[in-house]
């Protein structure tokens, strides 16, 4: 009976595909579901010499709930609230990305307050987003204590942001021409306390733990990336940028206001985890600079287009695409519409998706503890992959 | 060789001292979690719960809601159930036609909807704002319970009439 047989028997569909090989004495773990480090429910299986990785292969779908598929049968507007659902980090980048497709699909003008709003609050979005990253990854690393740090901060950037949309991870903010509520004087007074704070935390998260010895061996020279691997696999975001590729979707394909704004688009070149782990660290930074000029530019005036579309508003016949830059790398969303009241098709780019799929290559021949990091530095997040 | 390995060991090690310092100077710091149920977080304020029916300025046991339906309509999650009767009120009587002129026609009788029931499955509510938001009459708000919790689904399925005449009488 061969090895493969042998599987066969015991395995389910992925597994069988995993043959022992010639000298059999290799062994097939079984990372996730519910791995710690998987964040969420992302299987991967991996066949093991020893402790080093032969072969990786990730399995998806355990949370898919078909968010795709759902926009088909609810209206424009009804389907704005899955889009805090799809990626619960960076809720409001999701929300841009389709509010921004239908928006262009049925020409609808958004007033330049709300455009701010949208800038400010998806900033800092993203910055509460890298948070947890830095947390969880480190958190996958060994080292417990930098996640308390991290929602140290987190924690009132979730209180500035239940102000303005009502809800704490999952937020339903925008709206077809505008966002649906204004800032309160109470909001702008914290964020500025925030921002001020946070600026002088930075140094510390650098004292504590990008300075740390310990971190720097396990993330060095670990899961190098080379610009045409990236390419080959469509990675985008943090993963792109930690290449030595500035490429920035805020920037290529300026999108809202972005391109008011004075920021820098950080890059790496030495493309292993450390360089992923730098991006986004120096990314925090800029988000604080956009949010800073973007509060002393907002202009008074309405948060919400006074022409801006009822609920049983249809769009036109039409398709469109907008792209925006989420925490993870492009987000897209496509929208089709035949001129009913319901999406005909909408398809999500998720960036999580293409990122995952580099790590079968990077993680072959490394060894498990190091594909752990690999995982963590690609910053994923399993109900986006999934959708 | 030799000192360049001990410059790296004694650089590796002072990385940990100064993270150790971060440390101690944090332990040295208020405490910042709070101790429920014995303190509070502060920020409830602005907490959204479940939604709810805003009363009448001048009746705080009727609903402002016009039974328009935008939002049973509108929920993405089809959370919203509303039940209305239709009842006639009688018709004032016809006024005395003047002499010399015919006889109007009687006024009809008019009909006014009520809401009898208002019911919001919770177990399905995604907090999207949406009712709230295409309310023409703003009849509907969120509540403010942070302590909302139950054994069951049942009890998630809120009838909003009868929590808004509770409200009511108090
Ligand atoms: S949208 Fe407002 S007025 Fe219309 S049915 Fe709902 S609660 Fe009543
Ligand atoms: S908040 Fe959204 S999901 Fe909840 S009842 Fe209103 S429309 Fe429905």
């Amino acid at each position: 009976m061969s090895h493969c047989e042998a599987n066969a028997l015991t395995g389910d569909t992925y597994t069988r595909r995993f043959d022992t090989g010639p000298a059999g004495d290799t062994l097939i773990v079984n990372m996730g579901p519910q791995h710690p480090s998987t964040h969420g429910v992302l299987r991967v299986i991996v066949e093991l010499d020893g402790e080093y990785i032969l072969r990786a292969e990730p399995v998806l779908g355990y949370v898919h709930r078909m968010h795709e598929k759902m926009g088909e049968v609810k209206s424009f507007t009804q389907y704005l609230p899955n889009m805090g659902r799809v990626d619960y980090l960076h809720a409001l980048a999701w929300n841009w990305a389709y509010v921004g497709a239908v928006e262009k699909l049925g020409g609808v003008e958004v007033p330049e307050r709300a455009q701010y709003l949208r800038v400010i609050s998806t900033e800092l979005n993203r910055i509460s987003s890298h948070l947890v990253w830095w947390g969880a990854y480190l958190l996958d690393l060994g080292a417990f204590t930098p996640i308390m740090y991290a929602f140290d901060d987190r924690e009132i950037i979730l209180d500035l942001l239940q102000i303005i949309t009502g809800s704490r991870l999952t937020y339903c903010y925008f709206r077809f021409g505008g966002v649906v509520a204004d800032v309160t004087p109470a909001f702008v007074s914290g964020l500025t306390e925030f921002l001020a704070r946070f600026k002088s935390r930075l140094p510390m998260y650098t004292d504590l733990v990008t300075n740390n010895v310990i971190l720097r061996k396990r993330c060095e020279e670990i899961g190098v990336i080379d610009v045409d691997m990236a390419r080959r696999y469509g990675a985008t975001g943090p993963v792109l940028r930690g290449s030595g590729v500035a490429y920035d979707t805020r920037r290529a394909e300026p999108y809202g206001i972005y391109d008011r704004f004075d920021y820098e688009i950080p890059t790496f070149p030495e493309g292993d985890a450390m360089a992923r782990y730098m991006v986004r660290m120096r990314e925090m930074e800029e988000s604080v600079k956009i949010i800073e000029q973007a509060l002393a530019q907002m202009p008074e005036g309405e948060y919400l287009s006074a022409k801006a579309p009822k609920p049983a508003w249809k769009p036109g016949v039409g398709e469109a695409y907008f792209a925006v830059e989420g925490a993870r790398g492009k987000i897209g969303a496509y929208v089709v519409s035949d001129g009913a009241k319901n999406p005909y098709r909408v398809k999500l780019r998720a960036p999580s998706y293409c990122n995952l799929s580099l790590f079968a290559e990077l993680a072959q021949g490394v060894i498990l503890a190091d594909a752990v990091s690999i995982m963590g530095s690609l910053d994923l997040v399993i109900p986006e992959i999934d959708r | 060789m030799i000192s360049q390995t001990f410059k790296e060991a004694v650089s590796a090690v002072w990385s940990m001292v100064v993270g150790l310092k971060v440390t101690g100077r944090n332990f040295l710091q208020p405490q910042i979690t709070v101790h429920y149920p014995r303190q509070v977080v502060t920020n409830l304020d602005t907490y959204r719960g479940h939604i709810e029916l805003v009363a009448k300025d001048e009746d705080p046991f009727k609903a402002k809601c016009i039974l328009c339906g935008q939002c049973e309509n509108n929920c993405p999650s089809g959370c919203i159930t509303i039940e209305s009767v239709t009842r006639e009120t009688p018709a004032p009587p016809a006024p005395e036609p003047a002499p010399g002129e015919e006889a109007k026609p009687a006024p009809k009788p008019k009909k006014v909807k009520e809401l009898t029931q208002f019911m919001l499955d919770y177990n399905l509510c995604s907090l999207c704002g949406l009712c709230v938001q295409h309310c023409p009459v703003d009849s509907l708000r969120f509540s403010t319970d942070v302590y909302l919790a139950g054994f069951s689904r049942g009890e998630f399925e809120f009838e909003l009439l009868e929590m808004l005449q509770k409200r009511g009488k108090k």
